[in-house]
């Protein structure tokens, strides 16, 4: 149980949890800002009568986002069991 | 409706309630569309929508009804993670995203993505960063995790004004918005309509706090979303012959494109980072990041969201919970831009170039409403020019029926939407600001011996006073509803998040360090938007004052960072606490931290 779990699987788990958190923060920062950093060059390319750098920004991202949220939430759980720290 | 809250039925049959509730609504609807037909004044649709939805939401507040601490303030942590997510999207989803987002998206084109972008994302850091451990922690309120942590009043009363000044900012907003929509489809005054409003939204709240709440924006969120979606399905139908807006509004962002150069617009809809002359700007690109990232900041410091998190029954449903959150909030976010490009497309090809004589029937029907449309034959050759066509932001979706065709009974729906939007924000902001003065002042400050009647009759009287005080403000019309929103999100950003994140993240954070980068962090945003928008400040590096949170926002960080440094480090206790809140399983040892 996690009353009694030992220092170092305590930090191990905590190293494992904080390395979920920047991948997920990364591809956030990817999402968010990166590829809008270049927009005017996207909205060149045209999909469906959409230019592309727009259509990230009012649709591609967002999904980005759904996915990354329930993505954490399954990585998460999947370290929790591991450790053998999730709810009952 | 034959089910009663909290008897356990109600728990396990969420489903079949709530496909009982849509299949009503949704009969209601056609109902209303027969009478119609048959001759029924339009002003009664309008009358039956904005009552009966209202007196629905009372229906489920009454039922609600509670005299439990833990069901008053977090709803007895027994929503379920899909149903918290709805609510979520309700609490979320104002008048400001239901009614001015396209309609800014309408006017503005790639530039006010940066809204639709920053209204989303946020949750990424909800997620990661704070929601399940806010659950973990397991309190009441957002200010009750900071004096933990923090060790004592001061990081509680800091924690209290930030949330204190964002959520009012906030709710002001949320009442400008019910007055519109409510003067505007019963007819009566903007001051009375705001107040007529307010009732609506004690009903939903008082008696029951958290737990009617969370029921009651569950049923607001499923108008709304069908509100929104029903007009501009059936256009894109109509239009191109598939029922899916957001794949087809690409052909109208085409058509818009080439009726811009032959109507000689200089800034493109889709072109990004362009000024009004439709040249590149380092200005528009600085400011579209700095707004993306003060949303997305403030979504993660918004204390009447985070606390939505409280009400799950596990760590691992508030994390699922967050990725419902977003779902929910995406179908109407990827929508938006669909109505912007129809209700411009519809401009550019049947109304600007047009004999003033014979424009189409919505654009006759809005000009008669007072200033949200205007046509004024400038040069006075019966022709409109498109100079000579002024429309308000807040009609592109009120509209959208008429331009695609529709009954006026969807147009009452749209009403009815637009009030369970902006209905639901504000009660959760009122609960939000509520909660911290009655839990964190009067309990845990003035009266910790208080006993539980006594607690919940403090909460309800202060929920009225503070629905009074916010309806009084917003009668004044201080400033515009997307301005005064944006303002609450930098307020929270530059407050709450460094304090919150780092007291988590960062075990060597001390209190000292919190309070003081708290405190700093929130005045130099406060300063900022105080200085640039009433004592003509000039503006630093051109960033607007709705994205001031952009130099608050690192001055917390670096304060609460070198602070800490310099100050004793957190007692053992305190490291023990904060390994607690980081593991799902196991108790909190909060007694040992205080």
């Amino acid at each position: 149980m996690a009353d009694n779990m030992s220092p170092e699987k305590r930090e191990e788990y905590w190293n494992k949890t904080s390395k979920l958190m920047w991948t997920i923060m990364f591809w956030w920062f990817f999402f968010s800002f990166f590829i809008h950093f270049f927009a005017r060059q996207l909205n060149e390319i045209v999909i469906l009568g959409f230019p592309l750098g727009f259509y990230m920004a009012a649709q591609g991202s967002l999904i980005s986002f759904v996915v990354l949220c329930f993505w954490n939430a399954s990585a998460q759980n999947r370290i929790d069991e591991e450790y053998g720290v999730a709810e009952e | 409706m034959a089910y009663e809250i909290g008897k356990g039925g109600f728990l396990a049959n969420l489903g079949k309630v709530y496909g009982g509730y849509t299949g009503g609504f949704i009969g209601f609807t056609i109902l209303l569309g027969i009478l119609e037909q048959l001759g029924t004044p339009n002003l009664y649709i309008g009358y039956a929508f904005v009552f009966l939805t209202i007196a629905v939401y009372a229906y489920i507040g009454i039922l609600s009804r509670t005299a439990e601490i833990s069901e008053y303030y977090v709803a007895g942590r027994v929503v379920p993670a899909f149903y918290n997510g709805m609510a979520t999207g309700a609490d979320w989803m104002s008048a400001a995203s239901f009614i001015s987002m396209a309609g800014g998206l309408y006017l503005a084109g790639y530039a006010n993505l940066g809204y639709v972008l920053g209204w989303t994302g946020g949750y990424v850091l909800v997620a990661i960063l704070l929601a399940p451990y806010l659950r973990k922690f397991g309190q009441f309120t957002i200010p009750d995790f900071l004096g933990t942590r923090y060790e004592g009043n001061a990081a509680r009363i800091c924690g209290v004004i930030v949330l204190f000044s964002a959520s009012f900012t906030y709710i002001v907003a949320q009442c400008f918005g019910i007055g519109i929509i409510t003067s505007r489809f019963i007819g009566i005054s903007f001051e009375l309509a705001i107040f007529v409003g307010l009732l609506g939204i004690l009903v939903c709240s008082m008696l029951g706090g958290m737990r009617a709440v969370t029921w009651t924006q569950v049923a607001q969120y499923i108008i709304l979303i069908i509100a929104y979606l029903v007009p501009v399905v059936w256009l894109s139908t109509k239009k191109y012959g598939v029922p899916i807006p957001e794949l087809t509004y690409g052909q109208a962002l085409q058509s818009i494109a080439e009726l811009e150069k032959s109507l000689g617009v200089v800034r493109p809809h889709s072109a990004a980072f362009v000024d009004a002359r439709g040249q590149f700007s380092w200005v528009e690109f600085h400011n579209f990041w700095a707004l993306v990232l003060c949303l997305m900041v403030g979504t993660a410091s918004l204390p009447h969201i985070l606390m939505r998190y409280f009400t799950t029954p596990s760590v691992k449903q508030a994390r699922e919970s967050v990725g419902w959150s977003i779902f929910f909030i995406f179908l109407l976010y990827f929508t938006a831009p669909a109505y912007a490009a129809f209700c411009k497309l519809e401009v550019y090809s049947n109304v600007i170039g047009q004999p003033i004589a014979s424009l189409p029937a919505w654009v006759q029907n809005w000009s008669q409403v007072g200033g949200l449309l205007t046509i004024r034959d400038a040069n006075n050759d019966g022709i409109l020019q498109l100079a000579e066509f002024v429309i308000n932001q807040d009609i592109i979706v009120l509209a959208m029926p008429e331009i695609a065709g529709l009954p006026y009974v969807i147009s009452g729906l749209v009403a009815a939407g637009g009030l369970a939007a902006a209905l639901s924000t504000a009660d959760g902001l009122l609960l939000a600001i509520a909660n911290a003065l009655s839990h964190d002042i009067y309990y845990k400050m003035i009266d910790p011996k208080a006993s539980t009647m006594r607690r919940l009759l403090v909460a309800r009287v202060l929920l009225v006073i503070v629905a009074i005080i916010g309806a009084a403000v917003a009668g004044t019309r201080p400033s515009g509803i997307i301005q005064m929103v944006a303002w609450a999100f930098s307020l929270a950003a530059a407050g709450l998040f460094a304090p919150l994140v780092l007291g988590i993240w960062w075990k060597r954070t001390t209190a000292l360090g919190a309070i003081l980068g708290m405190m700093s962090g929130f005045l130099v945003c406060l300063y900022y938007l105080v200085g640039t928008r009433y004592f003509d400040m000039p503006l630093w590096f051109g960033i607007r004052n709705i994205s001031s949170a952009l130099f608050g926002l690192p001055v917390a960080f670096i304060v609460t960072y070198v602070v800490s440094l310099v100050t004793t480090p957190p007692s053992k206790e305190m490291q023990d606490f904060v390994d607690s809140i980081r593991t799902p399983a196991g108790a909190v040892k909060a007694e040992a931290a205080h």
